[in-house]
């Protein structure tokens, strides 16, 4: 029998239950220095000099002048620098870097930044600077709207929101062999590889970049490593020393890539039997203060701003826009939570609007089979959006409580969602990643960029191989990943470790198993000794796409889900506890029924966070709440007990029939929670919500006496 | 200063003020007591101090002289709370587990989920959403 859909035991749990597992700031090198960053406390502004107020003695101190090479940190645009030079565009830019082997030495070191401020432009609204636009059109809208018997609109907003892993950011650097190797808690080695061979100027055999343990990630530490270990290598080189920097809880609150936050407008056209006719969509994203990649959060955005929905006419238009606070980035869902957030509250007021059923005003619209998408994708037989709704409706008995709840302070809503895998469009054909297996003296050894940050890839990708070589999971193990031995399989991010790259590995094991023969890998080694497989991935046939005119198939596949959340209202303080949340996700064949579970534990309770408690308040372009007792993610209190229903259907071209899923349950909680506090009667259309908000739309605020609403008794 | 640590007596010479955290990882070297946030929010530094739970990050080093202190290396490997975050996968990240598991080694035998919730209340995980945490905890903790 074989492994895959057997829960079996984690690789890299032994460790980290005994507190052996070595995550960066438990890593120590002989004569290794502490580093320090000095940062901009405006805004935006010019800086005109740096005083350093300390002895120098013993001290490392970086400047931008220091950088041999291109002073950016190379992403998608090559616009944001390493250290400013003169102009300043966010609170926490880094300005100066200090090492010093005494830790309080260098916390001491007293460093005076004079400059010229200008005023900063916080509001994304009023902000001329655009980074990014995108345009996708089907069909006619204005044909779409004159055949609609209703037209519908809604504005939505969505919050910055902090990816708060427990272990913060960091970095250690060690300059080595006329180079420089990075040890740090990454998701992506060769971005950093990358990002480090232009702002060095070295060649890409002087760079090593290193993955430690890495204590959670959810895409905040996609691209920012690299912004550190180019700090961090920086003063190493100047410093002839290995350098470490780990950032305290405030300092990589206040500094790194959050959620980009998002206004979205609708216009829909509807027929009062509930079939929609057109869909006008349109989506600003917030930026901050540099590109990052921020156009591919927004292109996420966009092919999943109209839901999963059947429509003929759809007009979606998105800019994502520069304002002076930190750069905004990847973070688990990538601009799909935001833009499906507007979408199923938006359904969920439409379906008010006609008197209808919100889960019948689904099912008339919900994309089936053969279907198309906005983008003109026709969708194959693994679309099964209406199979995750009827079961989560089933499950739950919405229709029984919904009505038996009327008037009470409980609620039920639901949302439908899905979530494209793997990169956008031609992303995975362009990238062409790479993977390989090495038969070894006790089985094969995985080799992979893939990082393991708790999702579980070092399981799963191992499961995988064993079946499709034949062999037992103990006989597969999975190299760390070092870009000095294993191959560029591309980031760990948009839920594509186990369905490209799996789907890479299970060619690469199909290969190695014609080699084989008879024999098994330790009987082949033996005889002949070991060697390896690399294999680099292509689309499944057929799949095109048109990045001019945004048209064709936007992913590979998507995986489709439904939440159904019930909530209580405390009649007093207006306070919305989640009791529970129904999570049917259909993710293709689940390779690890007990890590997929956790994947949408997890990324549920991510989402009840974004929907309630987790609010980043900014003041002047700087987060004022950057601290765990003013930020408020789910406790054991706070977080609902959660049913994960995993429906399996298959997905031809993933590796034994598995999708990716590490994002998707980040999509639905947020508006199926706020659906629920509609059943409530109160009109909610932002999160994070808060007893403040359903206060002021239970009694809104009288016009002449703004600051005295009405007392609710 | 002495104290016990893991059932083994320490002497160690440091500033009285530097953290309880700082000692175990630096002086000690015991580094599965990790630092999440450094204000006591988080519980990931969580050790056990004369079987009292404490944030190590918020007790200055002078306080536990003569204390008996117990850190996750002093469970071994195989203890039950270990094990069964194993084999639930409680443990993803693992960068809240040491602190997780020695808060629920403080917890009695067959607790309720309302206890069992209670009781990690001070302990955040960002990954597992804590269900799979429950239902370790529950499994280690049956009698």
């Amino acid at each position: 029998m074989g492994v895959v859909g057997q829960n079996v035991p984690r690789k890299d749990s032994g460790p980290k239950v005994t507190g052996a597992a070595r995550y960066v700031d438990d890593l120590s090198f002989p004569g290794m220095l502490h580093g320090r960053t000095v940062r901009s406390t405006t805004a935006c502004g010019i800086l005109h000099r740096v005083n350093c107020e300390f002895d120098a003695t013993g001290f490392t101190v970086v400047d931008y002048r220091d950088i041999p090479g291109r002073n950016t940190i190379t992403l998608i645009e090559e616009d944001q620098p390493c250290l400013v030079e003169e102009e300043i565009r966010h609170h926490g830019e880094a300005v100066l870097l200090l090492a010093h082997e005494d830790r309080e030495r260098l916390l001491e070191a007293k460093v005076d930044l004079e400059y010229e401020e200008k005023a900063p432009l916080l509001d994304a609204r009023e902000s001329g600077k655009v980074f990014k636009t995108i345009h996708i059109m089907k069909g006619n809208v204005i044909e779409g709207f004159s055949d609609a018997d209703i037209v519908i609109e809604g504005e939505y907003r969505t919050g910055h929101q902090e990816q708060l892993y427990i272990e913060p950011n960091g970095i250690i650097a060690v300059p080595e062999n006329g180079g420089v190797t990075i040890i740090g808690s990454l998701q992506c080695p060769y971005y950093v590889h990358r990002a480090l061979t232009v702002l060095l100027a070295l060649p890409d055999d002087r760079v090593r970049v290193v993955a430690a343990e890495c204590g959670g990630a959810f895409g905040g530490k996609e691209e920012y490593p690299s912004m550190i270990a180019g700090h961090a290598a920086l003063l190493a080189v100047k410093a002839d020393r290995p350098v470490k920097i780990v950032y305290d809880r405030q300092e990589d609150m206040v500094v790194t890539t959050k959620r980009h936050p998002a206004v979205i407008h609708h216009r829909t056209g509807v027929k009062r039997d509930g079939r929609i006719t057109a869909m006008e969509i349109d989506v600003l994203m917030d930026a901050g203060a540099y590109v990052t990649l921020s156009p591919v959060v927004l292109s996420r955005g966009l092919l999943h701003a109209s839901g999963p929905y059947r429509c003929d006419n759809v007009r979606i238009f998105g800019r994502s826009v520069m304002t002076n606070t930190p750069p905004n980035g990847a973070f688990r869902g990538f601009g799909a939570p935001q833009t499906q957030f507007a979408v199923e509250v938006h359904m969920d007021r439409i379906a008010e609007h006609l008197g209808m059923d919100p889960v019948h005003f689904r099912e008339v619209n919900v994309l089936r089979p053969g279907d198309t998408t906005a983008t003109g994708q026709v969708l194959g037989e693994d679309c099964s959006a209406h199979k995750a709704l009827t079961e989560a409706v089933r499950r739950t008995g919405y229709h029984e409580k919904r009505e038996a709840w009327k008037g009470t302070n409980r609620g039920i809503g639901l949302s439908l969602f899905f979530h494209g895998a793997g990169f956008t469009g031609s992303g995975e054909e362009m990238l062409a990643s790479m993977a390989c297996l090495k038969l070894t003296e006790t089985g094969v050894q995985i080799l992979v960029s893939s990082t393991e940050m708790g999702q579980g890839s070092r399981t799963a990708l191992s499961q995988i191989v064993a079946d499709a070589l034949g062999i037992s999971y103990e006989d597969v193990e999975m190299e760390n990943p070092d870009t000095r031995i294993v191959p560029d399989s591309g980031p760990t991010v948009a839920s594509r470790t186990c369905m490209v790259v799996g789907e890479i590995l299970r060619q690469c094991a199909e290969k190695m198993k014609e080699r084989l023969g008879e024999l098994s890998p330790r009987e082949y080694y033996r005889n002949y000794g070991p060697f390896a497989v690399t294999d680099s991935y292509a689309n499944p046939a057929g799949i095109t796409w048109d990045e001019y005119a945004y048209r064709g198939d936007a992913y590979a596949t998507y995986a489709w889900a439904c939440d159904v959340v019930e909530v209580e209202m405390d009649p007093d303080t207006y306070e919305v506890r989640p009791l529970n949340v129904t999570a049917v996700h259909d993710v293709g064949k689940v390779v690890n029924p007990r890590l997929a579970a956790g994947q949408i534990e997890g990324g549920t309770v991510q989402g009840i966070g974004f929907a309630l408690g987790e609010k980043v308040v900014m003041e002047g372009g700087r987060m004022v709440n950057a601290r765990l007792t003013d930020y408020a993610v789910p406790t054991t209190l706070d977080a609902p007990d959660i049913d994960a229903v995993l429906l399996e259907t298959p997905f031809p071209h993933g590796p034994f029939g598995a999708k990716g899923l590490g994002e998707i349950p980040m999509d639905g909680p947020a508006p199926a929670v706020v659906n629920a506090i509609r059943h409530l009667g109160v009109d909610i259309r932002s999160v994070p919500t808060s007893p403040e908000l359903i206060l002021e739309a239970m009694f809104p605020p009288h016009p002449m006496f703004p600051m005295f609403p009405p007392h609710p008794g | 200063m002495r104290f016990w640590l893991n059932s083994r007596e320490m002497d160690v010479e440091v500033h009285p003020m530097k953290r309880l955290l700082d000692v175990l990882r630096e002086e000690c070297g015991l580094t599965g007591t990790k630092e999440g946030c450094g204000e006591g929010e988080c519980g990931a530094c969580t050790v056990l101090v004369d079987d009292m739970l404490v944030c190590s990050c918020l007790v200055p080093f002078a306080h536990v002289e003569g204390a008996r202190i117990t850190t996750i290396e002093g469970l071994g490997g195989d203890h039950p709370l270990q094990k069964a975050f194993e084999e639930e996968g409680a443990a993803q990240c693992g960068m809240c587990t040491p602190g997780m598991i020695m808060t629920a080694e403080a917890l009695g035998p067959d607790p309720s989920r309302d206890e069992i919730k209670r009781h990690l209340s001070g302990t955040l995980c960002r990954c597992t959403g804590y269900s799979a945490v429950y239902r370790a905890v529950e499994k280690a903790k049956k009698s």
